[in-house]
């Protein structure tokens, strides 16, 4: 479903809002460059046509013909245009009584009273023009002079191009911040996504108490869903915990029964044949409780190593109380333990569960497996930061079979023909080290027998 | 030596109670912790064999009231799973426990154990002949020399003793040496009985072979 990095909220959101930004920056530009090439525009046609108006009234007729007063108010008022080169044409039915001949024209007569605006070039520059007519008695006529008066837009320019310059650096940093204040506002609008992941995630693996941190609208499924599962899943691991705990009853409590009358029995019978069927039975009933307790422990390891249950634990109490419930079985034997700790208290952080387990397999396993009258050395080491744990029997020994292999579920050992149990002895080991974050190895001793390492960090 | 033995299931219970009986042991069974409770209140016992699941409560809360009450010594016997019922029991004052279903000689040496360790009451000594027989201490003392015996010297001097006279077949003494997966080869149980009559050196008891049949204990 997802190809490579997963897809980010917040990153989405944030490229959005800078888009929005960017494109908002633009606008705004675009706005300020035209409304101030509009206003500047406004403000120097008022300017021409006020002069366009003037120069037009300062015209005489006089005998001579049309006499142009080009008074110093109306060179002052044009003045105000700045750097502006100015051109004028008076002209009568396009004979051009004076300035520039060639001055652009417009199509049209020019109009009375209100001047008419036109943009043209001439002498290659951009000009803006005005122009207007009056009308003169000249020789008992009423004659309409044409006033053109025009002016370059060199200034015009320059005052729009600094507007627009100004808009554009006033549009990046409006881009420029809207960048820091859309990761913000993405990050605000998502906290509660992250709120409701952080109290999920710091919560221990067996809390399963449902999310009550108060989350928006829109993330109420999300939350209902997550605690309908959470229910679902304590529901689960609750019904687990008592099924083992059930199984394990209602298999081993008719075995024993079996067992017991078996013994009893088998006290009592002479018959050989008959001795070797009940030996057979017992064994088997043995066999049956081996197995089946091998299989409900190792289902509770990986039920107990999905809980990830911790406490401070002592390993140097665990290993020699361990140790010590098994003596009475060993001594059956005629094997001793051989207990070897350090002076000092070995505290570890693990499920005491799961250590027990490991412990009893490894023991359990060692007295099986060896000859009796034979020691078994317990070891307990401290190397480093974490702890060794060895237990050394004198039996057959492994015949170099890899750890990995003795491991495997239902695998069992080449010593193994003739001892009851499911193979799962060093399975829920192996399981144990790896929950604890350990490693778990087997290898032939020197001088004969097994040796069995557990090495475990402190937590 | 007297035993309480509070266990539900009545065959188990029953297999329990004729095997420690056949060991000359006097056993009560209380089927429930109220019976228990009478027991108690009516008898004195050297060892308490209590199951945890109990029909009228958990064995586990009436082990936490006794222990407050009595330092007779209390065996657990459980069925639960291997992991999480052991956890605590011992905790709550349990001397030790025994896993259902469990070798009677394991229950036996779990019993002898936990007498030890407490040693209350004086061992019970059993006389054959010019022989004193401890089981707890696991010594022979003939004509005042004490001599300690080794695990299956013990087991076997019990089985022998049980019926002096009686012939035990190898089959027999196997079986109540050995566990039933242990790969036990013919001659094992020569090598133990050679050992024992190594212990009995010097008293009139000494172990007879039967050629052919088996072993008797004879003075």
């Amino acid at each position: 479903m997802f190809s490579g990095q997963p897809r980010s909220l917040r990153r989405s959101l944030a490229i959005q809002l800078v888009v929005l930004a960017a494109v908002l920056a633009i606008g705004l530009y675009l706005a300020v460059l035209y409304s101030a090439q509009r206003a500047s525009q406004a403000t120097m046609d008022a300017i021409l046509g006020a002069a366009t108006l003037s120069m037009a009234s300062n015209l005489r007729a006089t005998d001579q013909g049309v006499r142009i007063d080009l008074s110093p108010s109306t060179l002052s008022m044009l003045s105000a245009t700045g750097q502006e080169r100015l051109f004028y044409r008076f002209a009568i039915d396009g004979q051009v009584l004076s300035g520039y001949q060639d001055l652009p024209v417009l199509a049209l007569p020019s109009p009375a009273v209100t001047p008419v605006f036109y943009d043209g070039s001439y002498r290659g520059a951009e000009l803006r023009l005005a122009t207007v007519s009056r009308a003169l008695m000249l020789d008992g006529t009423l004659t309409p002079v044409q006033v053109i008066v025009g002016h370059t837009r060199d200034g015009q320019r320059r005052i729009a191009a600094q507007l627009a310059q100004n808009a554009a650096i006033f549009g990046l940093l409006l881009f420029l911040l809207s960048i820091p204040l859309s990761l913000v506002s993405a990050g605000n609008l998502l906290r509660p996504i992250r709120t409701i992941a952080q109290a999920v995630g710091r919560r221990g693996a067996h809390d399963l108490r449902p999310v009550r941190q108060p989350a928006p609208t829109e993330l109420l499924p999300l939350v209902g869903a997550l605690n309908a599962f959470i229910a679902r899943l304590k529901a689960a691991f609750h019904h687990t915990e008592t099924f083992l705990a059930e199984a394990a009853h209602h298999i081993r409590t008719p075995l024993a029964t079996l067992r017991s009358e078996g013994e009893l029995l088998l006290r009592t019978t002479e018959d050989d044949s008959q001795r070797q069927h009940i030996r057979r039975m017992i064994r088997s009933a043995d066999e049956c409780a081996r197995s089946a307790g091998q299989l409900l422990e190792h289902a509770t390891i990986l039920y107990r190593a999905e809980q990830l249950e911790q406490t401070e634990i002592d390993l140097r109490t665990l290993t020699a109380r361990m140790v010590e419930r098994f003596r009475t079985i060993a001594e059956m034997r005629e094997m001793s333990f051989t207990l070897s700790l350090p002076d000092t208290a070995c505290p570890i952080q693990a499920d005491q569960v799961l250590l027990e387990a490991a412990l009893r397999n490894l023991l359990d396993n060692a007295i099986k497996y060896a000859p009796s009258e034979t020691d078994i050395h317990v070891t307990l080491t401290q190397p480093g930061t974490g702890y060794r744990l060895c237990v050394r029997d004198h039996g057959p020994g492994i015949g170099g079979v890899p750890t990995a292999q003795l491991v495997r579920r239902f695998q069992r050992g080449l010593a193994a023909e003739h001892i009851v149990g499911a193979g799962l002895g060093l399975t829920i080991v192996q399981e144990v080290a790896e929950t604890l974050g350990g490693s778990f190895s087997i290898t032939d001793a020197t001088g004969g027998g097994a040796c069995a390492t557990l090495e475990l960090p402190q937590g | 030596m007297r035993f309480l033995l509070i266990e539900d299931n009545p065959n188990l219970a029953q297999t329990v109670l004729s095997q420690l009986s056949a060991e000359g042991h006097g056993v009560d069974h209380a089927f429930n912790l109220a019976e228990a409770e009478a027991c108690l209140a009516a008898a004195r016992y050297d060892l308490i064999l209590l199951d945890i699941t109990l029909p009228d409560g958990d064995g586990r809360g009436f082990l936490k009231r006794r222990r407050a009450q009595i330092d007779t010594p209390i065996i657990v016997m459980t069925a639960r799973s291997e992991v999480s019922d052991r956890v605590g029991t011992l905790d709550l004052g349990a001397d030790d426990y025994i896993t259902k279903p469990f070798d009677f000689e394991e229950l036996k040496a779990r019993c002898r154990a936990v007498l030890r360790r407490q040693g209350r009451s004086p061992s019970p000594v059993q006389q054959f002949a010019d022989v004193s027989f401890n089981p707890l201490e696991a010594t022979l003392t003939i004509a005042g020399d004490t001599r300690a015996l080794r695990n299956r010297e013990l087991r076997l001097l019990e089985v022998l003793l049980a019926a002096p006279g009686m012939i035990f077949s190898k089959d027999q003494l196997c079986d109540r040496l050995f566990s039933f997966d242990e790969a036990v080869s013919d001659n094992a149980i020569e090598v133990y009985v050679a050992r024992l009559r190594r212990k009995l050196d010097g008293s009139r008891a000494r172990i007879e072979t039967v050629r052919g049949i088996g072993y008797k204990l004879v003075a």
